[in-house]
């Protein structure tokens, strides 16, 4: 695979990361501000957990924050010059960690979608 | 007057501090320092010129043009990567001058950096015309024809000297070995820009690759140290967005300079003839 199509991916994920940290920013820490206080509060969070749009946008925000920065970390080894060998390997590596990662992040979210009451 | 010897007047005294090593003789680079008289307009290979002549014969370092077109003298001097024919001693305001071999790249001897890494990763990006009309072309028998507006695309990146101080300046470069490096990345985009070339698809294969131009953090270090205003970081940023557009299928399509027809020149009849050859 072309390095132009895994930079370009990093700088959209970096582009969508900067739209759902801002909306994670107003929600959680911005509430009173915004005149939506609680947002921490056990039935909120259920609440936004059982959103068809908040359990999307947790997938995505997952997706794009593994993403962007196991892309910067392998950038990191890549320039410590290990060696073409030890590139692959890592990369691999950081490709079956981000997807486990990604996995049990998703079904976490799920769990929270379908959970009762 | 003409075998009168050529004296001018000492404004200044530094201390010039060289790095010396001799491969074999020592594990590691020593400083030595000398005194050294400074000149109006004396430049830091004029001082290591009269070390040469002076103090110590022994110093090793690499010059030739003397006047910045080589690239030969690039030398680490305060901090800096520069040459040291275009670096005089007065502007840089200080009592001592610290000369180091550049930095990046492996040392042979006192100054002399060895910059076959240079010249492996500028042949690897194929830094001259391809086209498909290459075999039919050898030798060249036409121009190609180029507009005026077409060669400003690349005209700037085409003033590289390759003396290797981008590559010296550049952070990346000091951890990435594998790293292509400014100098030839801006030479990649140098013939990627001439309307003349049609070998991108080509030079793409080296390019696209984890230690291509999308490992360069835009330092821009480079570009403040190239004597020559090649803007090796400028070239970089535009490859990344020419190799981008290719990928997604936006670039744009090149029709490949056309050959020029002979001119047919005709001698003015105002002229007088040549005379026959006598030998």
């Amino acid at each position: 695979v072309r390095e132009s199509i895994f930079w370009s991916l990093h700088l959209l994920m970096g582009l969508v990361l900067l739209v759902v940290l801002s909306l994670h920013m107003g929600i959680m820490h911005l509430d009173d501000l915004l005149g939506r206080p609680g947002a921490t509060d056990w039935s909120q969070v259920l609440l936004r957990g059982k959103d068809l749009f908040f359990m999307v946008t947790y997938i995505v925000l997952l997706g794009a924050a593994l993403y962007h920065g196991f892309y910067g970390l392998r950038t990191l080894v890549c320039e410590l010059s290990i060696g073409k060998t030890a590139e692959r390997w890592v990369a691999w590596a950081l490709t079956v960690v981000g997807l486990g990662l990604f996995a049990y992040g998703t079904y976490a979210i799920f769990a929270a979608f379908s959970l009762k009451g | 007057m003409g075998n009168e010897k050529y004296s001018p007047e000492i404004v200044k005294q530094v201390k010039l501090c060289v790095t010396r090593y001799i491969p074999g003789e020592a594990a590691t680079p020593s400083i030595q320092e000398y005194d050294l008289p400074v000149s109006a307009g004396m430049t830091v290979l004029d001082g290591l010129l009269w070390v040469k002549e002076h103090p110590d014969p022994t110093l090793s370092f690499r010059y030739s043009c003397r006047m910045g077109i080589c690239g030969s003298c690039g030398m680490y001097i305060n901090g800096l990567p520069r040459l040291a024919c275009q670096t005089q001693i007065l502007p840089l305001n200080s009592s001592t001058v610290v000369v180091k071999p550049l930095p990046n790249f492996p040392n042979l001897r006192d100054l002399v950096p060895d910059l076959d890494p240079l010249f492996i990763k500028h042949t690897a990006v194929k830094p001259y015309l391809l086209r498909h009309d290459s075999d039919d072309r050898r030798p060249p028998t036409r121009e190609l024809r180029q507009l005026p507006e077409e060669m400003k695309d690349y005209f700037q990146f085409s003033y590289c000297i390759k003396c290797g101080l981008c590559v010296s300046a550049c952070p990346t470069a000091a951890s990435d070995r594998n790293f292509l490096g400014p100098q030839a990345l801006a030479q990649a985009y140098r013939y990627t820009a001439d309307s003349r070339d049609e070998g991108f698809r080509e030079r793409r294969e080296v390019l696209d690759r984890a230690h291509g131009p999308f490992r360069c953090h835009f330092a821009g270090a480079c570009s403040e140290a190239c004597p020559k205003g090649v803007d090796p970081a400028l070239g970089i940023q535009l490859l990344k967005r020419y190799l981008v557009l290719w990928t997604l299928g936006f670039h744009r399509r090149k029709k490949g300079a056309p050959e020029m027809e002979p001119l047919e020149a005709k001698p003015r009849p105002d002229i007088p003839k040549a005379p026959e050859p006598t030998v």
